[in-house]
């Protein structure tokens, strides 16, 4: 239940200060992502340069890469996934903690971008874990990565801790593992994950 | 090092059993000290995806195998499928960090297919581009080098710093910070403004103080010195038979520059020095870098003084209907890793026949076991940083 924003102004002059357990727990959460120290292509070198100093992604609280799983909370896919890397990149988001969250940076995380047509590139990452945000361009700007991490940082801060839409790390019944694809003789074995990729419909 | 090349031979041999991917198991037939450690696919170090399958005694290197092909995107058999001239942004993506060389090595190769001419002022365009690449490159590759020691931070930022500097020229002059695809065959696609040269001048004028900053900040100091001199020594006769070229090759002090060699462009009418190293370890390789960075300088420096006018793109120059005659052609650049070449060969279509593409780090890899053998498990990262390998060029 949400406090009445006029209340929570005027108790606010009062030296009261007003929130929800669900904000408080939220605010928490959003404003500490840590990711995983992963870079796969072209997109990581523009990742690495959001870290820097021009772009500054400490602002968000998001600046400690961590090179374990274990200690991430998002995965950035900054790259071409290819059909020899897609298992371990399900392997790894598999060892990340809940809550996770993750980032498909650039046209070929999302879709395969431009190597679409190449027999060794997976058609986006999307196929075998759930993303979050996806971000378009061949690499995005540093701007569009803070852009991403904005928009997470607003689904983390809508997510209500009961009910239908809660967090997975707060649902029991949620998948924790993501079956890892293997090399079949033409292609990866199973060709996507169905409980986390539908077949697109083309709208005419 | 304690034990002789022919005492690693025979380990080699003794431990030279397939494992499953991954796993990390004591080999029962070494008498039990020989550990397999799999470097990789995704370790912080090796600079994008690269795996390495390495046996330890102790922590002593005894055998390495590099494994390929994580990045592998069907390059060359996408060039084969696209036209002469679709391929150029995929060229771009071959080693991400520097896509003006790579877009230079191309638009050579197709050139000499042809037999195009570029006109003068596109020469100086692709030299200046070529050079600030180099310059942004070897800042990067240090950068990125001093990371891997444990040293996070202020090295790689200062280099950031300067590095934004060049990709906003590139985004001014092309539209794109880091896929640029500028070159065309027969010239540039397009021109650049008064403004925009102007504006090469002046971080150009800023670069010496910057090299001076970084050689004070790096050169000298104790940890750095202790971490990578007679670290990773590569014998120059080794080097020239595994065909080693650019940067760390010259370390082992062999005298190759294809800018000398070649002269492609207008590389002749400047005057520069081509750095070359001494004991061919990690610090000679780290050295060469930023002592090419002062000779990039230079070269800027004499270009810009008089850029001559004109056309930047031949108007002779066949852009519709675009197909050389059969033949085959090599066209290569001295890129910022090494000896860039591409290999055409045409059979009269609109498409290649064959599109091969010779790329630096590849080929600089082939002697990394070579490099490491001997040394402990933290060397392994200093010497594979010093090469300077982008894996979207070695796997393709």
């Amino acid at each position: 239940m949400a406090v009445d924003e006029q209340l929570k102004i005027e108790m606010g002059k009062q030296g009261v200060f007003v929130t929800t357990l669900q904000e408080l727990y939220n605010w928490g959460r959003r404003s500490s992502i840590w990711p995983m120290n992963f870079g796969l292509a072209c997109c990581a070198i523009e990742m690495i340069a959001t870290t820097m100093a021009r772009y500054d992604l400490a602002r968000f609280g998001a600046e400690v890469f961590r090179p374990s799983p274990r200690q991430a909370d998002m995965m950035i896919i900054s790259g071409t996934v290819t059909k020899k890397m897609a298992p371990q990149v399900v392997r790894l988001y598999n060892q990340m903690a809940e809550p996770r969250y993750v980032i498909a940076m650039g046209a070929c995380a999302i879709s395969g971008g431009p190597f679409k047509q190449g027999y060794n590139v997976l058609k986006g990452i999307d196929r075998y874990i759930p993303v979050d945000v996806h971000i378009p361009g061949c690499p995005p700007r540093p701007e569009a990565l803070l852009e991403a991490f904005m928009t997470l940082q607003k689904k983390i801060d809508a997510q209500p801790l009961t009910g239908e839409a809660r967090p997975r790390h707060l649902d029991e019944q949620a998948p924790g593992e993501f079956p890892v694809p293997e090399q079949g003789a033409h292609d990866l074995e199973p060709p996507a994950n169905k409980s986390v990729w539908t077949v697109p419909v083309v709208i005419r | 090092m304690t034990l002789s090349a022919a005492e690693f031979g025979a380990r080699q041999h003794a431990g030279g059993k397939a494992l499953p991917e991954g796993r990390m198991v004591i080999d029962p037939e070494s008498g039990g000290d020989l550990l397999e450690v799999s470097m990789g696919p995704h370790h912080p170090s090796t600079h994008g995806v690269f795996r390495m399958d390495v046996a330890l005694d102790g922590e002593r290197i005894v055998r390495l195998k590099p494994v390929f092909g994580y990045l592998h995107r069907n390059h060359e058999k996408l060039g084969e499928e696209h036209s002469y001239l679709a391929s150029m942004p995929y060229t771009d993506r071959l080693d991400y960090i520097c896509s003006l060389t790579n877009n230079w090595a191309y638009a050579l190769a197709v050139e000499k297919l042809v037999g195009q001419e570029v006109p003068e002022r596109a020469e100086y365009l692709r030299l200046i581009v070529g050079e600030l690449t180099r310059m942004q490159n070897h800042i990067l590759s240090v950068g990125f080098l001093i990371q891997d020691m444990g040293a996070s931070g202020t090295p790689l930022m200062y280099g950031f710093r300067e590095r934004e500097k060049i990709l906003d020229l590139f985004e001014a002059l092309t539209g794109s910070r880091m896929m640029c695809n500028y070159m065309r065959f027969g010239g540039c696609r397009v021109d650049a403004t008064p403004e925009w040269l102007d504006g090469v001048r002046k971080v150009v004028a800023g670069m010496p103080a910057f090299a001076d900053e970084f050689e004070r900040l790096l050169c000298t100091n104790e940890i750095l010195m202790a971490r990578t001199q007679g670290v990773g020594v590569l014998r120059p006769e080794l080097a020239v038979s595994a065909g080693v070229t650019g940067p760390a090759l010259r370390a082992s002090g062999v005298n190759y520059d294809i800018r000398k060699v070649d002269r492609y462009g207008i590389y002749d009418r400047f005057d520069f020095k081509v750095p070359l190293g001494e004991h061919g370890d990690v610090y000679d390789r780290f050295m060469i870098r930023l002592l090419e960075l002062r000779q990039s300088i230079r070269i800027l420096e004499q270009a810009l003084k008089d850029v001559p006018g004109g056309p930047v793109m031949d108007p002779k120059a066949k852009i519709r209907n675009f197909r050389p005659k059969p033949g085959e052609a090599y066209g290569r650049i001295e890129a910022p890793k090494g000896e860039l070449g591409f290999y055409l060969i045409s059979d009269g279509t609109g498409n290649p026949y064959r599109y091969r593409v010779r790329p630096p780090s590849f080929v600089n890899l082939t002697v990394l076991e070579d490099m490491c053998l001997g040394y402990s498990v933290a060397d392994v990262v200093l010497i594979l940083g010093s090469i300077d390998i982008v894996l979207g060029e070695v796997d393709r």
